[in-house]
């Protein structure tokens, strides 16, 4: 296996993810695409680890996983919170600004 | 050429008050002051320290003519024991007691204060002080509750000490300060009643008249000054301006005749000007508008013989410039002789009582300067002492006539007459006085006028002796004329007692003409509104009793007939010719006094006349004499008998006149000047004053003034203002050009761009900010590829 | 390759997860019903664990399955659900702006991918016999060794996440 079909699988994944953040209205779409960012990051790492036979990429990997739960969690408790105050989770509704 | 002894002189030491005599002006002017900030509050107003000064002056003024007098007879008495020789008069010199402080120096030049006393200056002194005391005595009744009455006796006294200091004075700057004070407080007195439109005209005629003459004044210091001061300082140690130098300088023969000639005639216009002579006289007879005090006291007896003191005061100057003696006519006796008859001859036409007098007083003061350019010294100044006794004192018994007989009226026409019963004691004083102008024996005006009508004749001067005779006629003459309007005949007008009519219809119309009166209150006069006329009070009476005294006894201080011993005034004020050493006249220190008497070389001459002496010959070398040696007449009684005669001719046939006139109303003489041409032309040349006032005001000031004042006028609008006014048009422009091109366009300009530019930036950025978390992200990201691209692409 | 030869099974099996993933990937950011998102996406979390057995990350594969798929889409699905996202599908998921994303990350994939097709080339990963698999004693070692420090900021992360979340969200 080469490195890099992993590496390019992660970045297609990473592309798929920005255009995903990009593209959605959904404020829980957006979450999605940045798990799916996270993901292609998480390749990155282990595929690197595994060329370099280094425990160091899979422990980050394992730190990115916690972390990224951890981010969903509050993501998704702030989303309730949008939701409880403006009905909408449109992103492109929640903006005040009248610029 | 006489064989001179060395004349030797010594400093006597004089007394305390001729070495003080510089205060007598002192206390006028510090009286002055006082009465200025506390007159008003003090309980006679002001007038008792006006009065109180000038006593003071007046004790100061006879204690130091009292020493004088020691100080000539013990010098006398030392030159008798010693000198006596060939005959002759010896008149010791007797130095007069000159002390100078600096006032100011600048540009080399010195200016000093100080007093030079003579006899001439203790006459002045003691006849000023004395009249000024009197006048403001008589001031205190005649112009009670008048409204400015603390003003009048501050303007008073500022004028006597004014005249005071300009008597005294030892150089010609200290002379003009006086003189110019003087001048200041004559206007300030005759417009006294300044409400009245015509006093002030007259206060203003008369400034203006006489600063015309000042100009003379001033040239003539400077002419002096600048030829002199050379001579003086180098053998004197004095400036030019000093009195004593330009004396000595005048006799000592190194002066140049033209500086003297012009010189000499540019003071004597001062002195036209001042003393009321032909041309510029019109003024006097005006400023009788003032009161009735300031006329006696300013315009008769003291200001107006100013003129006449300076002649006499710088006497060589004249003797030396205008060359009196050897010729038979010059400028001063000219002018003199003319102003005699001019005035004599409009005394004639006045109703105004003041006038006449007014008009007397210029002729007087023609005869002192006929005497003094005819070389009459002595007479003339003796003239100016006997005519101030009683011209003072007619000008007050007219005062007290219009005060208590005519009801403020001075129209001897109309208010006056038959007014001996009623006020004899003024009546009294008048006549006597009127006898002594007219020149009867033994009266003091005899001693006087006829002494300078003798020596003028005596001097070579013929014509000009008739023309002093002819002037004794006409004063005799108009004098008796006013005497009967308004002592005798009947009563007329407010004299009858008819004062209450012309109260109702108010008094400025019938009043106003020629005098301004002041306004009594109404309660004020019920006290004599239900009487006519009476007797003035004792404040007004005393005066002209004690003047009306002096005018018959002062002429016994200068008797000529009676022998040379009666001549006290030539031996007290008459300087000496005698040289003296040049040193000892000249001053160790800054405020010294100098008291030289020096005794002459022999004189020998003929005739009891000293021949020697300045004049005759030039000093020797280190010498210095300050007066030439006058001549004096020998009376005569043949001559005396004549002036008498036609005195006395005068006296009876304007009497007779006026009686056939004015009371009979002869048919004859009624309306003479009607019916005849010729008397009626000479008539109206004489009451319109020789049209001489119509040509000054009409033609002369018209002709200089109004197109000076149009000119600048023209001026002032057009080019002045035209300037003012360009200048403020082109500003404006330029203003409106900024305003509009600068401001508007450019600064604003810069300031609206800067704020567009901000708000543009600002609009341009703003989409950034909008909230849209998508959008956030799409510029991270995008921000990011780009970066990623660009970072490729270089590493690469 | 002798690499490529040996390990076709391997290359087989990342072919179809990897071709299943990007499938599902896509479907994810275009699908317009919000639950079949996040089924795809549980589709993608998977394969990703299946590439990480591949990669002989065993405990990592089996955390990724356990916290991804386990926890984190349940929390997806949740949120979803509290959300009152429709049930079915939704018209319009897209926002104004998506056509410039596209341009976006076809900029950014190309740059990645020539980066590390240049970078990386022909480079082959160690065999398995070569990789052995991760042992998890070692790993552990790891983190309560070197990376303690970030293991309590990761616990302490967490414990705030926790405690944010339900700050959050709760009803008052």
């Amino acid at each position: 296996m080469l490195t890099v079909q992993f590496l390019l699988l992660a970045a297609i994944l990473f592309a798929i993810g920005v255009y995903g953040v990009l593209a959605r209205k959904n404020a829980v779409m957006v979450l999605m695409s940045i798990e799916l960012i996270l993901n292609a990051v998480n390749l990155n790492l282990i595929a690197f680890a595994n060329r370099l036979q280094s425990i160091d990429g899979n422990t980050f990997a394992l730190y990115v996983i916690a972390i990224a739960a951890a981010e969903v969690g509050v993501g998704l408790a702030m989303v309730l919170l949008i939701f409880r105050n403006r009905r909408s989770i449109a992103l492109d509704e929640l903006s005040e600004m009248k610029g | 050429m006489l064989a001179a002894e060395a004349s030797h002189s010594v400093s006597q030491s004089a007394g305390w008050f001729l070495e003080n005599a510089w205060l007598i002006p002192i206390i006028p002017a510090v009286a002055f002051a006082l009465i200025i900030f506390f007159g008003k509050k003090l309980p006679m107003k002001g007038s008792e320290l006006g009065v109180a000064s000038m006593i003071g002056s007046l004790i100061l003024a006879l204690g130091a003519a009292y020493q004088w007098i020691q100080r000539v007879d013990g010098a006398a008495g030392h030159s008798a024991a010693s000198l006596m020789k060939a005959g002759g008069e010896s008149s010791p010199f007797v130095g007069p007691v000159i002390r100078e402080w600096t006032w100011w120096q600048s540009g080399g030049v010195e200016f000093g204060i100080g007093q030079h006393i003579d006899g001439l200056a203790l006459t002045l002194l003691v006849v000023v002080a004395f009249i000024s005391s009197l006048v403001q005595i008589y001031s205190l009744e005649y112009l009670r509750g008048d409204r400015r009455y603390t003003h009048f006796f501050a303007a008073l006294t500022l004028f006597s000490a004014g005249m005071l200091s300009m008597v005294l004075a030892p150089n010609m700057v200290q002379l003009i300060l006086g003189w110019e004070i003087m001048g200041l407080c004559s206007f300030m007195l005759i417009g006294h009643w300044w409400e009245d439109q015509a006093n002030a005209r007259a206060a203003l005629k008369a400034f203006f008249t006489v600063r015309v003459g000042d100009v003379g004044l001033l040239v003539g210091t400077g002419i002096l000054f600048f030829s002199a001061n050379a001579w003086t300082q180098q053998n004197l140690g004095v400036s030019g301006f000093n009195i004593s130098g330009l004396s000595a300088w005048a006799m000592s023969g190194d002066a140049s005749q033209s500086a003297l000639t012009w010189g000499a005639v540019a003071l004597f216009i001062a002195c036209i000007g001042k003393s009321g002579q032909f041309p510029l006289h019109t003024w006097l007879p005006d400023a009788m508008a003032g009161p009735t005090p300031v006329s006696s006291l300013l315009h008769s007896s003291t200001m107006v013989v100013a003129g006449v003191f300076l002649v006499a005061r710088v006497y060589p100057v004249f003797w030396e410039g205008l060359e009196i003696t050897g010729t038979n006519i010059n400028f001063i006796a000219l002018i003199g002789g003319i102003t005699i008859v001019i005035a004599a001859l409009l005394a004639f036409v006045q109703h105004d009582i003041k006038k006449v007098l007014a008009y007397s007083t210029v002729s007087q003061l023609g005869y002192m300067m006929l005497g003094l350019g005819a070389g009459a010294w002595l007479p003339a100044v003796f003239h100016i002492f006997t005519h101030a006794f009683f011209k003072a004192c007619l000008f007050l018994a007219a005062g007290s006539v219009s005060h208590s007989g005519s009801h403020h009226s001075f129209d001897m026409k109309k208010d006056m007459g038959g007014l001996a019963k009623k006020m004899p004691l003024t009546a009294t004083t008048w006549i006597v006085s009127t006898l002594a102008l007219a020149g009867v024996f033994p009266l003091s005006g005899f001693f006087s006028k006829d002494e300078i009508i003798d020596n003028v004749g005596h001097n070579g001067y013929q014509a000009f002796m008739i023309v002093g005779l002819c002037g004794a006629f006409l004063t005799a003459a108009y004098m008796a004329r006013a005497t009967y309007l308004t002592f005798f005949g009947e009563a007329r007008g407010a004299a009858a007692g008819e004062h209450h009519d012309e109260h109702a219809t108010g008094h400025d119309d019938d009043h106003a003409d020629d005098h301004g009166h002041d306004v009594h209150g109404h309660d004020a006069h019920d006290d004599h509104g239900a009487h006519g006329p009476h007797e003035s009070p004792k404040l007004i009476t005393i005066p002209l009793v004690i003047l009306a005294s002096l005018a018959i006894v002062a002429g016994l201080a200068n008797a000529t007939p009676f022998g040379s011993s009666w001549e006290r005034f030539k031996k007290y004020v008459e300087p000496s010719p005698a040289y003296v050493a040049a040193e000892s006249t000249m001053a160790s220190g800054p405020g010294e006094a100098i008291t030289v008497v020096g005794w002459p070389s022999a004189s020998e001459g003929g005739e009891g006349e000293a021949k020697a002496g300045c004049s005759y010959e030039t000093p020797p070398v280190g010498e210095v004499c300050y007066f030439p040696a006058v001549s004096h007449a020998k009376f005569k009684w043949s001559k005396g008998l004549l002036s008498l005669g036609i005195v006395a001719v005068g006296l009876v046939s304007s009497w007779v006149f006026s009686v056939q006139y004015y009371t009979r109303r002869n048919r004859r003489l009624v309306g003479l000047t009607e019916r005849s041409r010729v008397l009626r032309g000479g008539y109206l040349f004489l009451w319109n004053k020789y049209y001489l006032d119509v040509l000054y005001e009409k033609f002369i000031v018209r002709a200089v003034a109004y197109p000076i004042a149009r000119a600048a006028n023209w001026f002032n609008q057009n080019v002045i203002d035209g300037v003012v006014n360009a200048s403020a048009r082109i500003s404006r422009r330029v203003a409106g050009w900024v305003y509009r091109n600068i401001d508007q366009r450019v600064v604003d300009g810069a300031v609206n761009t800067s704020g567009a530019a901000a708000r543009g930036t600002g609009g341009a950025l703003r989409p950034i900010q909008s909230g849209k978390v998508n959008q956030y992200g799409a510029l991270l990201f995008a921000a990011a590829a780009i970066g990623a691209l660009v970072l490729v692409i270089i590493n690469t | 390759m002798v690499a490529a030869d040996l390990l076709v099974a391997q290359n087989i099996g990342f072919g179809v997860i990897a071709l299943l993933m990007i499938v599902g990937a896509l479907r994810v950011v275009t699908v317009k019903n919000v639950v079949h998102a996040a089924l795809w996406l549980v589709i993608v979390l998977s394969g990703a664990a299946a590439q990480y057995l591949l990669l002989s990350a065993e405990f990592v594969a089996v955390t990724q399955v356990l916290v991804y798929v386990g926890a984190v889409m349940v929390l997806f699905l949740f949120g979803t659900m509290l959300t009152r996202a429709k049930i079915g599908a939704e018209v319009d998921l897209n926002n104004t702006n998506w056509k410039i994303a596209i341009p976006v990350s076809l900029v950014l994939l190309g740059v990645t991918s020539w980066v590390l097709i240049d970078g990386f080339g022909d480079e082959q990963l160690p065999s398995p016999d070569q990789a052995a698999p991760v042992p998890i004693q070692v790993l552990s070692d790891d983190i309560f060794g070197p990376y303690l420090l970030p293991f309590w900021a990761l616990s302490f992360v967490l414990l705030v996440a926790v405690i944010g979340a339900i700050v959050l969200a709760r009803k008052d």
